[in-house]
């Protein structure tokens, strides 16, 4: 079982002729997605690599059924392609690019507000419920099907958790990359309330950093009653204050924003927030009764 | 990215923000000018990336141009030591000179995005002059808050309920209001992700006044600004981050002596917390990308070797898609080409791991090699340690480099 997408999703990848987008449309096919249709303004009527090319994403939905999106359009141009895709009647955007200015984000956030769209993203490696199809950029080797949920703001961080879960033999139900902005589409919160829904998981891994305070909501959720065990790691004790740490939503503001507070109200709330992202997969063992 | 002080007042008097008459003098005689033509009493103001200059020195009123040139001495060529600077402090290059004013009342007008509401909002406080950090931990009661309507952005109302808030009344609440929307205007128009008049004055004879005023711009917007590159100065960011971000690399220096280079930001964040677990400090945070291109790692390894307290290297790769033979190709290539010395520590995980460890035994460079993060750390930790200890230039204690010797003309 997953969360958000599985075998029957069929995407519309936005930006299919740039370099990312055609590299990974053609990565999720091999992985077992259904890529339905891409997207170049310019370039309808042609067809990239088997899949039917068109200038709008309305016609992509309207003509091949797509319900959900990928975007590897670049920066300038991707809160436009968000709502773009938002107006079409797609269900889920999942937005690769990074480097989108935060008051486009601003923007798009407003646009998405009252319609039934559901933003992943952006500046995120997308998710993947393995086994199934997979939307984004991660490597679809390391992945393994099983009861763990994995939500993450980090990439290769998640692929790190990822890949200690399936040494130990410990699948994953589904894995969302939120992404790394200061403004992004899905919460923690959301995600959490999706596993928590979702027979198929058993338990969460839950990889923050510093900046915002998305970990403390996530928190204040958990102890509020959400019944599966998640594990926690929060990237960023040694960061100095009032740097961003790569990712644009990765800076602790006027000493707000710290692994030390985050990690601590996770902790409060029941979380086993481990040390080091290596202990992830020995902490979930533990919770779930394996080896 | 952040602008000076006499930047952030010059662009935000274009949007009809009151602040004092006033130039920027990168000599003491310049100063000395700029206070006759002002005429009466001025304050120089040293201009550096970062608050509390006050309280450091860098901050001084003078009642005659004579005056004002013997304070532009004191504070052109100093080294401003604040909470908000390195510990050796920034080097001062230029100065502010501005008429001095009389000040009644020190208020707080902010604008910032509010991540959890993605959407603008406007601070106010009447608790002026102090960093509003301070004020939003001590007394969250005195900040007042308007949220923008992301598309619409702030209405007069919204200005006005914040100006009645801060105790203003008549022309003066009049003159808030329409300052409160030209510093929104200022905001949205130059990709802020801060702006603030701290403190906002009202002067003993009624008038508002920016007397400070900070900009910060966001980054991802650079595309569209082509007169940013003139704002940026380079004299305020350390040396090898401004190399780093020539290379588009994400470097961040800090104080400690293991170099890591990894790809992807979390992961990098994670790698320093992972040293520093394993009792080392780490030297900085340097994300190489996704791909880490052999060019990347070239580029990596000379910003890292320039950093003379680095001792050892750790390369934290996890290349999923990637290729390890090729990763290692790479990283043989770079300490061949620019002669490493000092020892490397790799983990890496991807396709043909096992080759590329192989290359690296191989290749009779001071490689070690680590399954998981976890043993990476350890190794290069110790590594680090033996260096400290055996290292000539370790021997006597190395003074902290201060940067160039100041030679600005009449800074001595």
């Amino acid at each position: 079982m997953s969360i958000l997408v599985g075998r029957e999703t069929r995407v519309v990848v936005q930006g299919i002729t740039g370099r990312e987008g055609s590299f990974h449309a053609q990565r999720c096919r091999e992985y077992g997605t259904q890529v339905v249709a891409g997207v170049t303004p310019g370039k309808g009527g042609t067809v990239h690599e088997g899949i039917p090319v068109f200038d709008t994403v309305a016609e992509a939905f309207a003509k091949e059924g797509a319900n959900t999106a990928l975007i590897f359009v670049p920066p300038a141009a991707a809160a436009d392609a968000i709502m773009e895709a938002a107006d079409a009647g797609i269900e889920l955007i999942v937005c690769i690019t990074e480097g989108i200015p935060t008051l486009d984000m601003v923007r798009a956030r407003a646009f998405l507000a009252g319609r039934r769209s559901r933003l992943i993203g952006p500046n995120c490696p997308g998710l993947i419920s393995p086994g199934q199809a997979k939307f984004g950029i991660m490597p679809g080797h390391i992945h393994r099907p099983g009861p763990v949920g994995v939500i993450s703001r980090s990439g290769t961080l998640t692929y790190e958790a990822v890949h200690h879960l399936t040494r130990r033999g410990i699948g994953q139900s589904t894995c969302v990359g939120i992404g790394g902005d200061p403004i992004i589409g899905t919460s923690f919160v959301d995600c959490l309330r999706l596993f928590a829904e979702d027979p198929g998981t058993a338990a969460v891994v839950l990889i923050g950093e510093i900046g915002g305070t998305a970990e403390e909501e996530a928190a204040e959720y958990i102890a509020h009653g959400l019944a599966k065990p998640v594990v926690g790691f929060v990237a960023g004790l040694t960061a100095p204050p009032g740097r961003r740490m790569g990712h644009a939503g990765a800076i602790i503001a006027g000493g707000r924003g710290t692994a030390q507070e985050k990690m601590e109200a996770l902790t409060r709330a029941g979380v086993a927030v481990v040390r080091s992202p290596a202990e992830i997969g020995a902490s979930v063992a533990r919770l779930l009764g394996r080896p | 990215m952040r602008l000076h002080e006499h930047q952030a007042k010059a662009i935000l008097s274009g949007f009809g923000v009151p602040v004092p008459r006033g130039e920027v003098a990168e000599t003491p005689e310049a100063a000395a000018g700029i206070a006759r033509q002002l005429g009466g009493r001025v304050v120089v103001k040293a201009q550096v990336h970062a608050g509390g200059r006050g309280k450091a020195g860098g901050i001084k009123p003078a009642a005659s141009p004579e005056e004002a040139e013997a304070a532009a001495r004191q504070i052109l060529g100093m080294r401003l030591r604040t909470p908000q600077t390195p510990p050796e402090g920034i080097l001062v290059r230029k100065v502010l000179v501005e008429e001095a004013s009389a000040v009644a009342r020190e208020l707080y007008l902010g604008v910032t995005v509010d991540r959890a509401e993605a959407a603008p909002v406007v601070m106010a406080s009447e608790a002026g002059g102090v960093e509003i950090e301070e004020v939003a931990a001590a007394h969250p009661e005195k900040i007042l808050r308007a949220r923008a309507h992301p598309a619409l952005g702030i209405e007069p109302f919204q200005a006005r309920r914040l100006a009645y808030g801060l105790g203003l009344d008549g022309e003066l609440a009049k003159a808030a209001t329409a300052l409160t929307t030209a510093l929104y205007r200022c905001f949205v128009a130059h990709d802020c992700s801060l702006a603030e008049i701290n403190p906002l004055v009202v002067t003993a004879d009624g008038r508002l006044l920016a007397l400070d005023a900070k900009l910060t711009l966001d980054d991802n917007a650079r595309f569209r600004h082509p007169d940013w590159g003139a704002l940026r100065d380079v004299h305020e960011e350390t040396p090898l981050e401004v190399e780093a971000s020539r290379h588009g690399l994400n470097y961040v220096k800090l104080d400690g002596s293991v170099g890591c280079m990894v790809n992807g930001a979390g992961l990098a964040m994670a790698t320093m917390d992972i040293i520093k677990l394993a009792g080392g400090e780490p030297a900085n945070f340097l994300d190489v990308g996704g791909g880490a291109s052999a060019e990347q790692i070239e580029n990596a390894f000379r910003i890292l070797i320039s950093d003379p307290k680095v001792e050892a290297v750790l390369i934290n790769i996890f290349g999923g898609i990637l290729r390890c033979d090729r990763l290692a190709e790479g990283v043989i290539a770079a300490v061949r080409k620019l002669e490493v010395k000092i020892p490397v520590v790799i983990r890496m995980e991807g396709t043909n791991v096992e080759l590329g460890k192989r290359m690296l035994a191989e290749s009779g460079l001071n490689f070690t090699s680590a399954d998981d993060m976890a043993e990476a750390a350890e190794k290069v930790v110790a590594l680090a340690g033996a260096a400290f200890r055996t290292s000539p230039r370790r021997v006597a204690p190395a003074k902290p480099a201060l940067g160039k010797p100041r030679t600005s003309p009449g800074a001595g």
